[in-house]
């Protein structure tokens, strides 16, 4: 039988405020455990939840750059469970009326040994707000177990999908291209190691054809994308032959072991908490109206699928350039720059995607970090363009640049990498090379236009390089044909 | 000195014909004299109560004096009070120190009243009789043998007995007002929303709200100056002016001050269940009213019957939840020995909550169950919608509405105490006004066989002025709220 994949996701994005959701509390990662709890993160008695403004911010922004609905009336609910890191007893988050309700996002699915890359839509379900909980630590005192508070409240805006994905790669795809739009829009710093971006995933199985859901599994806590892939690839596999050995699946909870590869049960959903919802008396309904949104809206960037447009149309890239500049803010914001400071659009986007991109991943540097400005690199290729350098020289300059050697025009200076375009200079060069080549000039004469190459070759040889290769290509041409 | 308004107080603290210190002793001798009989208080701490009264008396040397400077204050054992045990009655908070204050503390503080100690409550704020305090029964002191009310049991025996200038209640179906007419004297339930409630211990969050129990409608009038106003760390605390709630009672004055007010008379307020001599009380009461130029209208509040059972799925709800939190992991009562985390939760729990808390905490729990929260809890808050609706409606007829504050007056001590039902039925004629967010009064109109009677005034939302003035005319004609217990002189 054949078998299709079905994968929904819930994702936690920890957003970018300073304070938590519900406290003046900071939200700094990694500070000395309960640091950052105040009153309000330890739930003393008395003590009143105060939403913070930023947070909603954070929650339009969202629903606007994925064109959802957005709620002009979402409530705040209690979720009731009692866990030692949950201060209160009960999690402060939305249940029947989110923020956010429906949106969609467009992912770029890369090529496979099997199929072609292509585009596809997820519809998102809903986004809402909720505060994290604490951390336990366990071991940090010999035969106890400790609570860090400092997460305690630290604003969160979980994001769930229709079960819109059917492979892996789909479902890596939404995750890095979810965790490009909401570093996008400046709501998550995206760190994923510290927790600020973190899955779970819902997989079931179903024989190809059918429209009926098999019953799902959910994947929890998955903080790196490559994890991901591997754990939806193991369960999926677990899943089949589960169901091809007669088995059946059970709704469950499963944690992902990196050093196994494995998934496994973490508890089943039959014995999971009645979480017994219902509207937070402290908080009234958070109430969004229209100039809300446009305030707000007037503060979004552009968004990357309309910057990746007006790149194609406006700078006449490819479709595979126009997406791979927007796959950060970032790096878009520097190829834009880098046009801006008069570089040609098409040459800007080789360098930024090639030289520069390569560097910065080979000394594993972020583009904040880069040595080159935009509008060195401009300058850079501005002297390709006008003929000063040639392409070669150009790639000795960048690595110039990048070492800090100084500007430019400078180090084309200093190193004499300035290319010499006079055309009795280059007449010279080559009356030079052609008496001292005379076989190879019989050998064009024969017929073989190898030997034209192999001469301009020569010639740029004895121009140490320097010669505009173009005036070579030009007047030997005619001298040999003239 | 002891039966003086707080009016007078202030005069007297002003021109420094007594300190606040001979003030504030002469109320701590009066609780050490009577306290260990009567049980108002829980926690005191002469130390920090007396460096208030002379930091007021310092405030008072130079001048710069607020109407409630150097007067001493109780306050219930439920609001948050930096360095005081707040134990909200209950042993699952008898360790605690609060470590910072609540809003109605900072605003007493800010005009440099002073604190006398906290005062003794029902468990968590859940009864109407003050005996579910972990710190045992308070005696009502105008019989030792019978119960104050509740839950502002402490403050309202403080009040009465005279062991405070006047004191802070909160009021979540009843709480005040009850205990002020069991009591004898004048309590005040604001408009929900009016006093901030950060740093009171919640018991259900959209009816708890905190007020003034004193001796007189005027006292009432110049706490709620200092109490009621914006915070920003309650989410529904209202943003509005700040009033002055004393503004009109100057004009309660000549032959018929009342005259043009319309009180409406519930007919379900005078149906079966009330008492006969509370009854009487209360009509004596509306004679006098009408003597003062009122008019009086029949009206109907036709869902009254519906709104003890709605108060008692909605708070139970409400608190099922809002006492999540002691679960013995980082304050208060921890169980001594236990073998693994669920262990913990459970014997901690177990052991640190009351009966009645945990009946409460059952009932909340079920209400909110997958499968019942559409029947119950979903129902109960339509019903409190329509609750509400009853008295929009009654407000197009009337001013203020009146009626018995409670069904009896003071009952005995263990009378009521394994029969739930009927303690709940205490409060037949408040919850509907905490389930609407309206304000509610209780003010001392006659006796019944010796015991206080309390007759209740219900407001529009945010009409505490014109309430307050309403019972301010009354209070000018009749002496009732300025008797005092016999034997506590």
């Amino acid at each position: 039988m054949q078998w299709e994949v079905v994968i929904g996701l819930e994702t936690h994005t920890q957003l970018k405020t300073n304070t938590k959701i519900f406290s003046g509390a900071s939200t700094t990662y990694g500070a000395e455990p309960n640091t950052q709890a105040c009153e309000v993160s330890i739930a003393l008695p008395g003590v009143l939840p105060v939403l913070n403004k930023q947070a909603v911010e954070c929650a339009i922004k969202f629903g606007l750059a994925i064109e959802a609905e957005i709620a002009p009336r979402s409530v705040f609910a209690r979720k009731n469970y009692f866990y030692p890191d949950l201060p209160k007893g009960y999690q402060i988050s939305q249940y029947e009326l989110p923020v956010v309700g429906k949106g969609k996002l467009t992912i770029q699915v890369p090529a496979s040994k099997n199929t072609e890359a292509y585009e596809k839509t997820i519809n998102i379900t809903r986004a809402h707000l909720e505060e994290d909980a604490g951390k336990s630590v366990h071991g940090a005192v010999e035969g106890m177990s400790g609570i860090d508070l400092n997460r305690a409240g630290t604003p969160l805006l979980e994001i769930v999908t229709e079960p819109d994905m059917r492979s892996a790669a789909e479902a890596v795809a939404y995750a890095k291209k979810l965790h490009e739009l909401v570093q996008w829009i400046g709501i998550c710093d995206g760190n994923m190691q510290e927790g600020s971006f973190r899955c779970d995933v819902n997989v079931s199985v179903r024989p190809k054809g059918s429209d009926k859901l098999g019953t799902r599994r959910e994947i929890k806590n998955l903080n790196s994308f490559k994890f991901m892939q591997q754990a939806i690839e193991y369960e999926t596999q677990w899943q089949i032959e589960t169901l091809e050995d007669g088995g059946k699946i059970q709704q469950a909870t499963v944690l992902f072991n990196p050093d196994t590869g494995e998934t496994r049960a973490m508890r089943s959903k039959e014995e999971a908490n009645d979480y017994r919802y219902f509207p937070d008396p402290d908080l009234l309904p958070l109430v969004i109206r229209e100039e809300d949104k446009a305030r707000v809206s007037a503060l979004l960037p552009e968004l990357p699928q309309a910057l990746q447009t007006r790149f194609i149309t406006d700078y006449q890239l490819s479709s595979y350039d126009a997406s791979t500049l927007t796959s950060s803010k970032a790096l878009a914001d520097y190829f834009v720059a880098t046009v801006n400071a008069g570089a040609d659009a098409k040459q800007a986007a080789n360098w930024v995607m090639g030289a520069f991109s390569a560097k910065l991943n080979a000394e594993d540097k972020l583009i904040s970090e880069s040595p080159l400005s935009a509008v060195q690199l401009a300058q850079l290729l501005k002297r390709i363009a006008d003929n000063t350098i040639s392409n070669n020289a150009a790639k000795q300059v960048f690595e110039a640049l990048w070492a800090g050697e100084g500007e430019v025009d400078a180090i084309i200076e200093a190193k004499g990498l300035k290319q010499v375009s006079d055309t009795g200079a280059i007449e010279a060069i080559i009356n030079e090379v052609l008496a001292q080549n005379q076989a190879m000039v019989e050998e064009f004469k024969a017929g073989k236009e190898k030997a034209f190459n192999a001469l301009v070759g020569q010639c740029m040889k004895a121009s140490k390089g320097k010669a505009n290769p173009a005036q070579v290509n030009d007047l030997l041409k005619k001298k040999l044909l003239g | 000195m002891i039966n003086h308004s707080l009016k007078q107080l202030g005069q007297m603290l002003a021109s420094k014909q007594i300190s606040s210190v001979e003030l504030t002793q002469a109320f701590l001798k009066r609780i050490t004299q009577h306290n260990p009989d009567i049980n108002a208080y829980i926690a005191l701490d002469e130390t920090i109560t007396m460096a208030q009264a002379q930091a007021a008396d310092a405030r008072i040397a130079t001048g710069n004096i607020a109407p409630l400077t150097g007067i001493p204050f109780a306050q219930k054992d439920i609001f948050c009070a930096k360095g005081w045990k707040t134990t909200c009655g209950s042993k699952m908070l008898a360790n605690f120190t609060a470590p910072y204050d609540a809003h109605v503390i900072t605003q007493f503080d800010a005009v440099g009243a002073v604190n006398l100690g906290k005062t003794n409550m029902d468990e968590f704020a859940m009864g109407s009789s003050n005996e579910t305090s972990y710190f045992g029964g308070v005696k009502n002191p105008w019989d030792f043998d019978r119960v104050p009310g509740g839950s502002s049991g402490g403050s309202a025996a403080a009040v009465a007995a005279r062991l405070c200038a006047a004191a802070t209640g909160t009021d979540t179906g009843g709480s005040i007002r009850q205990p002020a007419s069991l009591c004898g004297f004048t309590g005040l339930k604001p408009t929900y929303g009016l006093v901030s409630r950060y740093g009171m211990i919640a018991f259900a969050s959209s009816l708890d709200q905190a007020g003034p129990m004193a001796k007189s409608a005027e006292d009432c009038a110049l706490m709620m100056n200092v109490m009621a106003g914006f915070d920003e760390r309650d989410s529904t605390s209202l943003d509005r002016p700040k009033e002055d709630y004393a503004r009109g009672l100057a004009n309660m004055t000549g032959e018929q001050p009342l005259k043009g007010l319309r009180i409406g008379l519930p007919k379900e307020y005078f149906a079966e269940g009330l008492d006969a001599g509370v009854a009487k009380v209360v009509q004596d009461a509306i004679a006098e009213y009408k003597k003062l130029g009122a008019t009086i209208v029949d009206i109907s509040l036709p869902n009254t019957q519906l709104s003890i059972p709605v108060y008692y799925v909605l708070a139970p709800a409400e608190a099922s939840s809002n006492l999540s939190r002691y679960d013995g992991v980082r304050y208060g009562y921890r169980t001594e020995e236990y073998d693994d985390l669920m262990d913990m939760y459970m014997k901690s729990r177990a052991e640190g909550f009351g009966a009645e808390v945990k009946r409460r905490i059952l009932i909340g729990t079920y209400v909110l169950s997958a499968g019942y929260y559409d029947a119950y809890y979903l129902k109960a808050q339509q019903i409190r919608r329509l609750i509400a609706q009853d008295f929009t409606e009654a407000f197009k007829q009337c001013d203020v509405i009146m009626g018995p504050t409670a069904p009896s007056t003071a009952f005995k001590a263990g009378e009521k105490a394994d029969d739930p039902v009927a303690m709940y039925l205490q409060d037949v004629y408040t919850i509907a006004t905490n389930l609407a967010g309206l304000p509610g009064m209780s003010i001392p109109a006659g006796f019944s066989n010796g015991l206080p009677v309390g007759l209740q005034l219900m407001g529009n939302y945010f009409d505490e002025a014109r309430m307050l003035d309403v019972a301010h005319a009354y209070q000018q004609v009749t002496d009732w709220h300025t008797r005092m217990p016999a034997g506590l002189e």
